[in-house]
C-alpha cells in the first residue's frame, strides 16, 4: 500500500532547489548594476576624497575638499542657478502640459490630429530640439529675430545676452518636455470619471468650479507625478546647455551637471563632490515622490 | 487607458447642444496652440529645404520655396551623418535588446522563484532608479577609460545593459499571470525556462513591446555619456555628431537642420509606428505608481 | 491507473496545518471525492499529490513509487484547475497539444492526437479560438481535454465544476462520470459540494480542520456518519441533531432529550446504551426519517419527542415542518406533499425507526452504536 520502506514514513522534505536558477536570471542585472551603479557611487565618494594637479597626481585632500567645493561661489553659482533654471520650467511645464491636455479633451472631429501635434515633441531628443532653438533663435538669420526686425524692435542675442540666455535655456527645456507632460496629464484626465463631473454639472457646478473641484483634485496624483519628474530632469538637464549656450554667458547657465561634466577628465575630485551633491538632492525629491505616492495609494481606488 | 492616446471614442463627447460658437471657440484654441508647439518643428522643416540665401528673406523663409534637397546630401557629405546614424542604430538596438533579455530574466526569477535574500536584492534593484547616471559619470568614466573602452561600442552599451525600471514593470506583468498557468504548465511538463518562453513571454508582450520601444528611444537620445566617452568620429552617435556638424557649419542653418531632421526622423518613425507601446511605456510609471 | 496513497501526510504553512496527518488511499479505478468546507486542506491535499506543494512530512506514493521530491511533470498526473487555467495566447488545438509538445511529440502526431480527443469532447469546431472566444463550459472541456490528451496514471480535479452554471454543472457531471468508466483511471476530485460528490464519487473523503473525518462509499457516509461534523455536513437539509441525555429506569436505557420527553433507547443502537445514566450524547435523525403524528393519535409514551410546529414550508414535490423541541433546539421534518400535517403553532410528536437514529458522543462527536 505504501511503498516497501514503511518504516520511515515522516520522510523529510527540502524544497526544490531554486536559487541557483535565480542566481543564473539576476546575474547579468546585478553584474552590471553593481559595476555601474553601487561601485561608482562609492568610488565617487573616495575620489572626492582626492585632489587632482594639472600633471594628473593624485593628493588626499580628504574631507576639506567636500567642504571647499560645496562652499565655493563657483558651486553656489551653479546650485543657484539650477534651482532657478528648475522654478522656471518646471511650473511652466505643468501649466502648459495641463492646458493643452485640457484643451484636447473632447471628442470633436479631427482631435486626433491636434493630440498627435501635441505628443509630438517626445519623439525630440534633446540635441534635436536644442539645434531647432538654437536655428531659431540665431542672432542675425533666426526667425524669432527676423520677427522682431519685422516688427521694428532691434535684434536680442538671446543665447549670449547673460539676463535672456537662461530663460531662453528653459523655453527650449519647456517644449522638449512638453509632449511627455501632454501624454502624461492626458492620461490622468481619461481617467477622472466622467460621472464625477456630470453630477458636479447637475449640482450647478460651472466649468471653472468644476476644473478646480473635481478635475484637479482627481488629476493630483498624475500632477505629482509630472512635477517630480520635471524637476528630476531638471536637475539632470545637460544637452540643451552644452548645445545653446556652453554654460555661458559669464556662467549664466553654468547648471551643476555642466559643471561636473566640465571637470570629469581634469578634475575628478571636484566633479565627484559636485555629483555627489547633486545625488542627495535628486535622492531628496525622489524620497517625496515615494512619500507622496504612498499617500496616493491610500487615497486611491 | 493611457495608450488610447489619440483614440477619440475614449474622450467625453461634446456636451450636447453645446453653442456652435463655443465649439469654434475651442478649435481657435486648438489650432493657436497647434501652431505654437508645432513651431520649431515647422521651421526646422523649412529651414532644411531651402537654399541659405532664402534664409534671411521675412516672412519669405516660412513659406518655402525654390525648394532643395541638396542640404540633406551635404548634412552626408560634411559629416559623417551616415556613420552617426549606423553607430546610434547598433548602439540603441544592442542595449534595447540587452536591457530586454537582463530584465525579462530578472523579473522572471524575482516573479516566480524562491530564494535567499529576495526582497533585500529586489530594494537593490530599486535602489538604482534612484541614483541618476550623471551622478555615476565621474566613476564611470574612469572605469571605461581603464577597461579601454573609450571609444568602442562596449562603452557606450555594457553600462545600460541592465534596467531595473523595465525589471520592475516585467515583474508587474508577470505577476499578473494567473498563478494556476504556472502550476497547469508544471503538470503538463514545462520547466521554468519552458513556462517562460511558452507562456509568460508571450503573455507579457504588450509589456515588452512597451519597454522595448521605451528604451529604445531613450538610448537613441543618449547625450552626455557618448559625449564623454567618445573622441572618434567613427563611434559618435548620431546625437552628437549634430553637435560636430552644427559646430563645423555654423554658417549653413539649413544643413544643419537638415542633419537634425535626419536624426530625428527614427524616433519620429517610432512614434508613429508604435504610438499605443511608447505611450504605454511613458506612462506606466504615473499609472502604475 | 495506479492507486495514490498519502501516509501520515501533513503541511505547514509557517503556523498554519493545513493538512494533518492525513493517510488516504486511492485505488486503481477510483473516483475520490475530497469533501469538505472550504479551507479544509482538501486543495492542498491534491497539489500535494500533484507535486504543486511538498508535504512538510509523511509520504505520497502514486503507482508504488515515493514521490515526494519529485518533480511534478515526472508524476504522470493530470490536473484540472478550477480556473481551468488555460493560456490565453494559445488556440484550442495548442492549448490541448501543450503537454504532448513537452513530451517531444512530433507536431503532427500531437495536432492529431489533440484533435481527436478535443472531436471526442465536442470541441472539434472550435480548434482555432482562443480560451477568450469560448463560454465556460467550452472551457471546462477544452482543460479536460488537455488532461486527458496526455493518458496520465491519475487525473486531478479541483472544484471544476464551480464555475458553471446550475444546468451545465448537472450535465457536466454525468458526463464526468462516463468519462471516469471510459478512461479506467484513478480520479481525485476535490469539491465542496456535497451533491457532486454524492452523484460522482466511488468514494467520498470527508475533510475538516486539515484532518480526515471519514472515508467510504457515498450511501455509506451518508447512512452512517462516523461523526456530528460528517452528519451535519452531509445532506439538505442537515441531519437534525439534539443534545440528550442518557437514562436508565427500570433496566432499561432510554434517551431524555430537552423537555421534549422520552424515548426508549432500542437495543439495535449497541453500545450508545452502555453509557451511565446521566451521559450526554447527541441524537440525530435525518428530516426524512422524521414522522410527525398529531399528540392526539394513540401512540405509546416514549414513541417519540413532543414539539411545537413553528413553520410550514411547501416546496412542492414535498413540505418542510420546521419544529421547536423545548429546551433542546430545532428541527426539520420532511413531509410528503400530499401527506396531512399539523399547522403552525400546533404540538406534534416526532418519531423514527430505530435504525434511523444516529447517536454521537457529547463530547467527542463520536458516533456511538454500530
Amino acid at each position: 500500500m505504501v511503498g516497501p520502506d514503511e518504516g520511515d514514513v515522516a520522510v523529510a522534505v527540502s524544497p526544490r532547489r531554486e536559487w541557483p536558477l535565480a542566481l543564473l536570471m539576476l546575474a547579468p542585472s546585478i553584474a552590471v548594476f553593481v559595476v555601474f551603479v553601487f561601485y561608482p557611487l562609492g568610488r565617487t565618494v573616495w575620489l572626492g576624497l582626492y585632489e587632482v594637479d594639472p600633471f594628473g597626481n593624485r593628493y588626499w585632500a580628504g574631507l576639506g575638499q567636500y567642504a571647499e567645493v560645496l562652499s565655493s561661489p563657483a558651486f553656489r553659482g551653479s546650485l543657484w542657478t539650477t534651482v532657478v533654471f528648475t522654478l522656471i520650467t518646471v511650473p511652466a511645464g505643468l501649466v502648459a502640459g495641463l492646458a493643452l491636455a485640457v484643451l484636447a479633451h473632447r471628442r470633436l472631429r479631427g482631435i486626433a490630429v491636434f493630440r498627435t501635434l501635441f505628443a509630438s515633441t517626445v519623439a525630440t531628443s534633446v540635441a534635436v530640439a536644442s539645434l531647432m532653438w538654437l536655428t531659431m533663435l540665431n542672432p542675425s538669420t533666426g526667425v524669432v529675430n527676423q520677427v522682431l526686425k519685422a516688427l521694428g524692435q532691434d535684434p536680442i542675442n538671446f543665447l549670449g545676452h547673460p539676463s535672456w540666455a537662461l530663460p531662453a535655456v528653459a523655453l527650449a527645456t519647456v517644449w522638449l518636455h512638453l509632449g511627455f507632460t501632454f501624454i502624461v496629464m492626458s492620461a490622468g484626465l481619461q481617467s477622472v470619471p466622467d460621472e464625477l463631473l456630470e453630477s458636479a454639472r447637475i449640482d450647478g457646478a460651472g466649468p471653472w468650479m468644476r476644473f478646480w473641484h473635481v478635475t484637479v483634485p482627481m488629476l493630483s496624483p498624475t500632477i505629482l507625478f509630472a512635477l517630480v519628474v520635471l524637476t528630476i530632469s531638471a536637475f539632470q538637464s545637460f544637452g540643451q546647455i552644452d548645445l545653446l549656450t556652453q554654460g555661458g554667458p559669464l556662467g549664466h547657465t553654468n547648471v551643476v551637471v555642466y559643471s561636473v561634466f566640465r571637470n570629469v577628465s581634469s578634475n575628478p575630485g571636484v566633479a565627484s563632490v559636485q555629483a555627489l551633491a547633486l545625488f542627495v538632492i535628486v535622492l531628496g525629491l525622489t524620497l517625496v515622490q515615494f512619500r507622496y505616492l504612498e499617500r496616493r495609494v491610500f487615497y486611491g481606488s | 487607458m493611457a495608450a488610447e492616446l489619440v483614440d477619440p471614442r475614449a474622450l467625453p463627447p461634446p456636451p450636447s447642444g453645446a453653442h456652435p460658437v463655443r465649439i469654434a471657440g475651442r478649435y481657435g484654441l486648438l489650432v493657436v496652440a497647434a501652431v505654437v508647439v508645432a513651431f520649431p518643428i515647422y521651421v526646422a522643416v523649412a529651414v532644411s529645404i531651402q537654399p541659405s540665401d532664402r534664409l534671411l528673406r521675412f516672412p519669405a523663409v516660412l513659406i518655402p520655396g525654390d525648394l532643395r534637397l541638396d542640404t540633406f546630401e551635404r548634412a552626408f557629405t560634411q559629416a559623417r551623418l551616415g556613420r552617426y546614424l549606423v553607430n546610434s542604430a547598433v548602439v540603441s538596438l544592442v542595449i534595447t535588446a540587452g536591457q530586454l533579455v537582463t530584465s525579462i530574466l530578472a523579473a522572471y526569477a524575482f516573479a516566480y522563484l524562491r530564494f535567499p535574500a529576495k526582497r533585500v536584492l529586489f530594494v537593490a534593484f530599486i535602489a538604482t532608479l534612484m541614483v541618476p547616471s550623471e551622478v555615476t559619470i565621474v566613476a564611470n568614466y574612469e572605469t571605461v577609460q581603464r577597461l579601454g573602452w573609450l571609444d568602442s561600442y562596449q562603452g557606450l552599451t555594457v553600462p545600460f545593459l541592465a534596467t531595473a525600471f523595465g525589471t520592475f514593470l516585467l515583474r508587474q506583468s508577470f505577476l499578473q499571470v494567473p498563478r494556476d498557468l504556472r502550476d497547469a504548465a508544471a503538470l503538463d511538463g514545462y520547466g521554468h525556462w519552458g513556462f517562460l518562453a511558452g507562456v509568460a513571454v508571450p503573455l507579457a508582450r504588450p509589456m515588452i513591446a512597451a519597454l522595448g520601444v521605451f528604451s529604445f528611444l531613450l538610448s537613441w537620445n543618449q547625450y552626455l555619456w557618448p559625449l564623454l566617452i567618445t573622441n572618434d568620429d567613427a563611434y559618435r552617435t548620431v546625437q552628437i555628431g549634430l553637435k560636430a556638424l552644427a559646430s563645423t557649419n555654423i554658417d549653413q542653418l539649413n544643413v544643419i537642420m537638415a542633419g537634425t531632421v535626419i536624426a530625428a526622423l527614427p524616433i519620429f518613425a517610432l512614434l508613429v509606428l508604435f504610438q499605443r507601446q511608447l505611450i504605454r511605456g511613458l506612462t506606466s510609471g504615473a499609472v502604475k505608481g | 491507473m495506479a492507486t495514490v496513497a498519502l501516509a501520515g501526510v501533513t503541511k505547514r504553512f509557517g503556523d498554519v496545518v493545513a493538512v494533518d496527518d492525513l493517510t488516504l488511499e486511492a485505488g486503481d479505478d477510483d473516483f475520490l471525492v475530497l469533501l469538505g468546507p472550504s479551507g479544509c486542506g482538501k486543495s492542498t491535499a491534491l497539489r500535494m499529490v500533484a507535486g504543486l506543494e511538498e508535504p512538510t512530512s509523511g509520504r505520497i506514493t502514486i503507482g508504488g513509487r515515493t514521490v515526494n521530491g519529485v518533480e511534478p511533470k515526472a508524476r504522470d498526473v493530470a490536473m484540472v484547475f478550477q480556473s481551468y487555467a488555460l493560456y490565453p495566447h494559445k488556440t484550442v488545438l495548442d492549448n490541448i497539444a501543450f503537454p504532448l509538445k513537452a513530451r517531444g511529440v512530433p507536431k503532427a502526431e500531437r495536432n492529431e492526437q489533440a484533435a481527436s480527443v478535443a472531436a471526442q469532447l465536442g470541441l472539434g469546431e472550435l480548434l482555432t479560438r482562443r480560451p477568450g472566444q469560448l463560454s465556460g463550459g467550452q472551457r471546462q472541456r477544452v482543460a479536460l481535454a488537455r488532461a486527458i490528451v496526455r493518458r496520465p496514471q491519475v487525473f486531478l480535479m479541483d472544484e471544476p465544476l464551480s464555475n458553471l452554471d446550475a444546468k451545465m454543472r448537472t450535465q457536466t457531471r454525468a458526463e464526468l462520470v462516463e468519462l471516469h468508466e471510459r478512461l479506467a483511471t484513478t480520479f481525485i476530485y476535490v469539491t465542496h459540494d456535497q451533491v457532486e460528490a454524492m452523484t460522482m464519487g466511488s468514494r467520498v473523503a470527508i475533510l475538516d480542520q486539515g484532518a480526515l473525518q471519514q472515508v467510504g462509499p457515498p450511501q455509506e457516509v451518508y447512512d452512517r456518519p462516523a461523526n456530528l461534523f460528517v452528519a451535519r455536513f452531509i445532506g439538505s437539509p442537515p441531519m437534525n441533531t439534539l443534545p440528550a441525555t442518557v437514562e436508565h429506569l427500570n433496566g432499561t436505557a432510554a434517551l431524555r432529550v430537552g423537555a421534549g420527553g422520552r424515548v426508549a433507547l432500542p437495543e439495535v443502537l449497541g453500545n450508545a446504551a452502555e453509557r451511565g445514566h446521566g451521559a450526554d450524547v447527541v441524537v440525530g435523525v435525518r428530516p426524512e426519517h422524521l414522522r410527525p403524528v398529531p399528540p392526539s393519535a394513540t401512540v405509546a409514551n416514549g414513541d417519540g419527542i413532543r414539539a411545537t410546529v413553528r413553520v410550514v414550508e411547501s416546496l412542492g414535490h414535498e413540505r418542510h415542518l420546521l419544529c421547536e423541541v423545548e429546551g433542546a433546539g430545532a428541527v426539520i421534518a420532511r413531509v410528503d406533499a400530499e401527506a396531512p400535517v399539523p399547522h403552525a403553532g400546533e404540538p406534534v410528536l416526532l418519531g423514527a425507526e430505530p435504525r434511523h437514529v444516529h447517536i454521537f458522543d457529547g463530547a467527542t462527536g463520536g458516533r456511538l452504536g454500530p
